[in-house]
């Protein structure tokens, strides 16, 4: 059976600059996708075409193995949820207003607060940890604060496929796992979750799958044991490391090597 | 820092439990915030208190901001109240009891006469051109996110102008036609500075500016129709131009109602798409907007709105452009709300054209003038506190 999201041949660009040729991914029914690799890779631009906000120059997004651009697009934001990098914040909203919003796809011209609307904002506000900054104005929240709201309103969307792009960017490192944490919950719950994500270490230990990415390819797919490897970080990144096991998850660990090694390193690749 | 241990999943809606409550069916129930904290309750309250009205069934769900109710309900009443004022007060003063009378078909003929064939097509004209000019403003500064992009400042209502003074001068047209010349030179704008500003999918911003610029040229071929135009024909242009309500009648209040009739509909329908395009054309696109089509729509019907409206009373300044923010201050919402700004513009208007009419005794001076003098105050505060807050 076929994933219930895939692509296939993509070219990826913005204007002209071409991000990613004849890029092709599955993502796995129920998994926790996670897709690492270095900046400028091309990993969001994936992301933006999964969830059909870039329109791919060639080839095509599958849902449900239709083409994701010929589906009604209100029918997609019921499937499909994202968290996205940067959105735009309107002045003077406060956070609960933000959080109905997500609820759009759901609602009609005479139904627009229905009970399940009522639950669903509530519910994601209570475990996003954002319930007490519903009065607050959403454009005075400090990064890591506006970060979880807008991950309340992908979540009161409730997609079963739902895409966060570094969900973890502006948040400290307790937030950072509660993030994730959550992630978990939900891929628990059976959603299937699509992250990208910079800490190569919680990539490992949070994906069930690894997708890694260089120059708009993807270079490895699998298990995080079955792909992380140091020869895997050293072609992706040029870092020389040491993959250990993480004491305390039994998953891969990967522990850049010290510097002086790092630039001999550096030089034997550049010449070889 | 040591952070509290995480409640297990099934523990964590305990916490807003207390916050569920039976929702009557029918009945308006009003929704306090959940208090799921002490000093949630002691920040000061910035929401408005809302109601939420369910039918069995659940075919019906809408929330209604109390404040926004309030305040357009109270714009409702202000606005008639004017209307009626404007009824009673001329050259032949009417008492508003007799007015009232008069507009329920209980009136003596002579009234009848003043009120409903002299004083009514001007009132009604003032209210429905104020709420279309609003309701166009509401919709274009929602599409744009700025407060400056309204219909007359992009150009619009000056190609209207231009519509109205071809027909005017060039082709010695009247009446209807002259209308219809305003709605043509209307639209034609419109779709230009929307090729000129397009590439690429719009950009707000280019399109302000290239309108800005659109309306300068119109502006001088304006001028240049006006100074080689017959005397007495420029002279009804330059009264047209200004955007006078004297002597307005039947014709012009069909035009405008007609046009508030078809569009107000459509642009409501797609208000909450204006919503959702404030959160950036990505965030709508995954909400399940199809953002191209919605903002087509959307400002296809800013563009008939101000059409409409320029036809029926010439081109009234800054009403589309103050209305929607004035009434989005009143409502304390984050947006330009459509209904809102309907009312407020129709308020503006009739108290724009009552204020032309009696503030300078013997002088009976277009609406358009008393318009202008209000809107070249706001945009000056306006551009000042946007200046400030720029920096």
């Amino acid at each position: 059976m076929q994933a219930r999201l895939r692509a296939q041949d993509l070219t990826l660009a913005y204007d002209r600059r071409v991000v990613a040729r004849d890029l092709g991914v599955e993502i796995g029914d129920g998994s926790f996708t996670v897709i690492v690799g270095p900046n400028a890779c091309g990993k969001s631009t994936l992301l933006k075409a999964l969830a059909r906000v870039l329109k791919p120059q060639a080839g095509t997004v599958f849902l449900d193995g239709a083409a994701i651009a010929s589906l009604p697009s209100r029918q997609v934001a019921k499937q499909l949820g994202m968290l996205p990098q940067s959105p735009v914040v309107p002045a003077g909203i406060v956070v609960e207003d933000l959080v109905a919003r997500g609820r759009f796809a759901h609602q009609r011209l005479l139904r627009q607060w229905s009970a399940d609307d009522e639950a669903a904002v509530r519910d994601a506000m209570a475990v996003t940890e954002v319930s007490d900054l519903a009065d607050r104005y959403v454009d005075e929240l400090s990064g890591g604060q506006r970060q979880r709201v807008w991950l309340a309103v992908a979540l009161a969307q409730q997609t079963p496929i739902l895409l966060l792009d570094e969900p973890t960017t502006f948040l400290d490192l307790a937030h950072q796992f509660e993030v994730l944490d959550l992630c978990a919950e939900l891929h628990e719950q059976g959603r299937t979750v699509v992250a990208v994500l910079h800490d190569l270490n919680q990539a490992c230990r949070y994906a069930t799958d690894l997708v890694v990415m260089r120059g708009g390819e993807i270079v490895a797919q699998g298990a995080p044991e079955a792909v992380m490897t140091a020869e895997l970080v050293e072609h992706v990144f040029g870092v020389a490391s040491q993959v250990m096991t993480d004491p305390q998850t039994g998953t891969p660990m990967v522990v850049p090597a010290d510097r002086q090694r790092r630039r001999t390193a550096r030089t034997a690749t550049s010449v070889g | 820092m040591i952070t509290e241990p995480d409640p297990a999943p099934g523990q964590r809606p305990a916490a807003t439990a207390t916050a569920q409550r039976t929702v009557a069916d029918t009945d308006a129930v009003p929704t306090p915030r959940p208090a799921t904290t002490a000093d949630a309750s002691n920040r000061p309250r910035r929401r408005a208190r809302q109601f939420v009205l369910r039918s069995p069934g659940g075919a019906l769900s809408l929330r209604v901001r109390a404040r926004a109710l309030l305040v357009g309900v109270v714009l409702l009443l202000a606005a008639a109240a004017i209307a009626v004022v404007n009824l009673s007060s001329g050259d032949f003063p009417i008492p508003v009891a007799d007015v009232l009378r008069s507009l329920i078909g209980q009136g003596d003929p002579g009234t009848d006469f003043i009120v409903h064939e002299l004083r009514l097509p001007r009132a009604l004209v003032a209210l429905l051109v104020g709420a279309a000019l609003g309701a166009s403003g509401a919709v274009f500064q929602g599409l744009t996110r700025n407060p400056l992009g309204s219909p007359d400042f992009v150009g619009m209502t000056v190609g209207a102008a231009t519509g109205a003074l071809v027909v005017i001068l060039l082709l010695d047209g009247s009446g209807l036609q002259v209308a219809a010349g305003a709605i043509a030179g209307c639209v034609l704008t419109s779709i230009a500075i929307y090729l000129l500003a397009f590439r690429g999918g719009t950009q707000a911003f280019r399109l302000i500016l290239m309108g800005v610029g659109v309306s300068a040229l119109l502006e001088a071929f304006n001028s240049y129709l006006i100074v080689k135009g017959r005397l007495d024909e420029a002279l009804a242009a330059q009264v047209w131009l200004i955007g006078s309500l004297g002597g307005r009648g039947w014709t012009e209040v069909t035009i405008v109602a007609v046009t508030l009739a078809v569009l107000l509909p459509v642009v409501l329908h797609y208000g909450r798409h204006l919503d959702m395009l404030a959160l950036g054309d990505d965030t709508a696109t995954l909400h399940g907007i199809r953002v191209e089509r919605s903002r087509a729509v959307l400002a296809l019907a800013s563009v008939g709105l101000a059409a409409g409206a320029t036809a029926a009373a010439g081109p009234i300044a800054f009403v589309a452009l103050a209305a929607p923010q004035l009434a989005a201050r009143l409502t304390r919402s984050p947006g330009p709300g459509i209904l809102p700004a309907a009312g407020m513009g129709a308020v503006l208007l009739a108290g724009s054209d009552w204020a032309a009419q009696r503030v300078l005794p013997d002088n009976d001076i277009p609406a358009g003038v008393v318009t202008a003098a209000i809107g070249g105050l706001y945009l000056t505060w306006l551009l000042a506190r946007e200046w400030r807050r720029g920096r």
